[in-house]
């Protein structure tokens, strides 16, 4: 008898290491460190120059935190490739942090998900109420008409760097405020293995900012009123063109470039090799080269001398990181109050001090380090001359699909093709069918 | 999603002599016949777990509209039947002319990558069947990079292919000066061909491995034989090494295409989240269909014809050399 029962036996003890491991996954999640007091998970997206820096940077302020709340707070810095995708993987299985850092532009494809807690009147009168927010941070929080998905923690906008001792050599007084004069500025710098302008032709997310804010300028909309796409639009052509032809026309845009995806162009500006950038707070990077503030100067991102028809006047998204609190969590308290330290006057201060980014509250203004001549440009370009991504769910795969056609005509570019308009035209319209496709 | 997995490591057969095994013997009658399959249960659980349900919530995943409205409830997502299908299959739609491009892309890939990384190991096994002086340290040398962290090898090589500040540039325009223009390497057609030299030196040193085993397992006689008859190199090789590396050959062919053909690692730390259009892999591509597109219904529906496509390719490669193996 006990011999026949032996398989058995050694049948069931093979399985119940099969078993445990299935089951050891959920005990993992969803007790966890209760223990000493809440604890609570925070996913930080990158904005130093390392994830190791920016955890270093946090720390002291998540100390403060837990010192006034008792909460103790995990932190994970999460790099900027993978942040998409584990968010995405959390809204899936609904295992996920508490509290959040999200793109601004993502709002509303993440809102879509529902796996994020809006932002009603109730929420926002926990974080100290929604007019502390810069109004123009708070228009790419979601879909028009929607609670918020999320509350705005840095601000950012896009800026035109220039190289002061380049543009005295060439002879450029002042920096250029039209594409011409850009376009003319970066003729006169590009020289002795020098060039006009750095960009990061193979960044999709870069080329598809640049995509939306020239779409903007000569007239164009990547969705129309009724939210369907239609990125090959004369206006988005338009736009887009001028942006390559600053390579392949206009030639003050080294063809390397078209493979940057890594912010090379960042340190090219940074080590001289080219006189002008555009790019989104870029002083903390630029000093970690080894640039000096008084070395480079700021002006608004040009516009078209003769804006064409229906042309506006914008001449940045309205950039940002936004925190965003997981629908799903166990501890919204504890995340709430997470939320509201982290959008206080002190912390913000400190935060966007350390980043070069601009606080997202009214009051942190009165702080001396925001008073500065860059601070008060970028401030203006936020008030005056940003609009928001478009806020439409299909926001993620317009960047994507534009980002992605736009890495591949810089490559044509680089690689001697002829791109007309004729060739722009057809990848947008191959991209606006496949966001068509997918919805 | 369904992906194809393929064992981790391939054990040569036993050549030579068959051993004299002794008779089994036999332990009362029919009626221990349940205990194979008793024993058989915890694999079958976990094969099920592992390969067969992901396979089927793939199958199922490629047939509803699942977009990021729905990526919280899934079984939400509207059943949109072969609606997938039909717009990766149409091949007037962007959605089907990539994806047949992709898979040329990857067959050509695959086959110049496999043939030559073959090439390669089945050089070097038999140039180090002999034993001579620093034939371990050639080996170790040649295996290193089949040792290495995939990622970190191949960000490596992303630093010797950049235009301005890459070495091979720097060597080939600067120091060689065999071009007056600087090459690119990661983007337009040639992207194409580092990856492929990427993929050869990531997985030759397997074959390697492979063939050296089963080089091991072919008698010395046979070669000292053929030697007295006045065989040279080449008609021992021909006529000795690799017959007696048919088994070995037939299993690391179709391991190394199934491993290449499905290659994720290589193009997305070599090119990022976009591949150029010239080595646009199917890996790659499908992950970008569906991660950053965010349509994972679509995805998987590639998925599954991929899946479709490696079975019929694995089924055929089988029975074909299974046909020869008996011919002899």
């Amino acid at each position: 008898m006990l011999r026949r029962l032996a398989p058995v036996a050694a049948a069931l003890a093979l399985l119940i290491p099969a078993a445990a491991a299935c089951g050891s996954g959920d005990d993992d999640t969803a007790g966890g460190g209760d223990a000493g007091g809440r604890t609570i998970t925070y996913w930080a997206s990158n904005q130093g120059p390392s994830l190791e820096k920016d955890k270093e940077i946090l720390q002291p302020e998540i100390d403060r935190f837990t010192r006034e709340t008792g909460i103790k707070v995990d932190v994970e810095v999460i790099g900027w490739p993978d942040l998409l995708n584990r968010i995405l993987a959390a809204a899936t299985s609904g295992e996920g942090p508490d509290v959040l850092n999200i793109g601004n532009t993502w709002s509303p494809s993440l809102q879509a998900t529902g796996a994020f807690m809006p932002w009603d009147e109730k929420a926002f009168e926990a974080i100290g109420g929604k007019d502390r927010f810069l109004a123009g941070s708070l228009s790419a929080t979601g879909a028009q008409g929607k609670d918020p998905v999320a509350v705005p923690l840095y601000s950012l906008a896009y800026g035109l760097y220039y190289n002061k001792k380049m543009f005295a050599e060439a002879g450029i007084t002042a920096p250029p405020t039209t594409w011409e004069e850009l376009v003319a500025a970066g003729k006169k710098l590009t020289r002795d293995g020098k060039w006009g302008l750095a960009l990061e032709g193979g960044n999709i997310s870069e080329n598809a900012h640049h995509a939306f804010v020239l779409g903007q300028q000569y007239g164009g909309e990547a969705f129309d009123a009724a939210g369907k796409a239609q990125f090959d639009a004369p206006g988005n052509v338009a736009g887009i063109k001028r942006y390559l032809d600053l390579m392949a026309v206009d030639k003050i845009v080294n063809p390397s470039n078209a493979e940057y995806a890594a912010n090379q162009s960042l340190s090219d500006f940074a080590n001289g090799k080219a006189g002008m950038l555009l790019w989104q707070a870029a002083a903390s990077g630029l000093a970690s080269q080894g640039m000096t503030e008084d070395e480079y100067g700021l002006a608004p991102v040009p516009f078209p001398a003769s804006p064409p028809a229906g042309g506006k006047k914008i001449n940045s998204m309205v950039a940002g990181i936004n925190l965003a609190v997981f629908e799903a969590t166990e501890h919204k308290d504890a995340a709430l109050s997470f939320v509201r330290f982290m959008t206080a006057d002190r912390t913000q201060i400190n935060l966007n001090k350390t980043y070069g980014s601009l606080p997202s509250v009214q009051s942190a203004y009165s702080d001396p380090a925001f008073r500065t001549a860059s601070v008060k440009t970028f401030q203006e370009i936020l008030a005056n001359t940003a609009a928001p991504m478009p806020a439409v769910p299909e926001e993620s795969q317009y960047e994507t699909l534009v980002g992605t056609a736009m890495k591949a005509l810089f490559a044509d570019i680089a690689g001697g093709r002829t791109v007309g308009e004729a060739e722009v035209r057809s990848r947008l319209a191959d991209a606006t069918k496949q966001v068509r496709a997918g919805g | 999603m369904a992906t194809v997995t393929t064992p981790p490591d391939v054990t040569p057969p036993p050549a030579g002599r068959p051993a004299t095994a002794p008779k089994p013997r036999r332990v009362g009658g029919t009626r221990f016949r349940l205990t194979p399959y008793l024993l058989l249960i915890p694999a079958l659980v976990l094969e099920l777990a592992v390969h067969v349900l992901p396979i089927l919530a793939g199958i199922w995943m490629s047939t509803r509209g699942l977009t990021q409205f729905f990526v919280r409830n899934w079984s939400e997502a509207p059943f949109v039947g072969l609606g997938n299908y039909r717009i990766v299959l149409d091949l007037d739609g962007p959605a089907g002319r990539d994806l047949l491009h992709s898979l040329v892309v990857t067959t050509f890939y695959t086959v110049l990558s496999v043939g030559l990384a073959w090439l390669l190991g089945m050089t070097a096994a038999v140039l180090l069947q002999k034993d001579f002086r620093g034939r371990g340290l050639l080996r170790t040398l040649f295996l290193t990079p089949y040792a290495l962290p995939a990622y970190a090898a191949i960000i490596t090589w992303t630093f010797l292919l950049q235009r301005d500040t890459g070495l091979l540039n720097h060597v080939l325009v600067d120091q060689l000066g065999v071009t007056q223009d600087r090459p690119f390497w990661l983007i337009g057609g040639n992207s194409f061909w580092s990856l492929v030299v990427v993929s050869v030196w990531r997985t030759w040193p397997f074959a390697l491995l492979c063939l050296t085993a089963g080089l091991q397992t072919v008698p010395g006689e046979l070669y000292e034989a053929a030697s007295i008859d006045g065989a040279g190199f080449w008609r021992q090789l021909r006529s000795i090494t690799l017959p007696m590396l048919r088994p070995v050959n037939q299993v690391l062919i179709l391991v190394l295409f199934l491993w290449t053909f499905n290659d994720f690692n290589t193009p997305y730390v070599l090119f990022g989240r976009s591949a150029p259009y010239e080595a646009d892999l199917i890996s790659v591509h499908i992950y970008q269909a569906s991660f950053t597109t965010w349509n994972f219904g679509l995805g998987s529906a590639m998925s599954v014809l991929l899946l479709a496509f490696l079975l019929v390719v694995t089924g055929t490669y089988l029975v074909l050399t299974r046909r020869w193996r008996s011919d002899d």
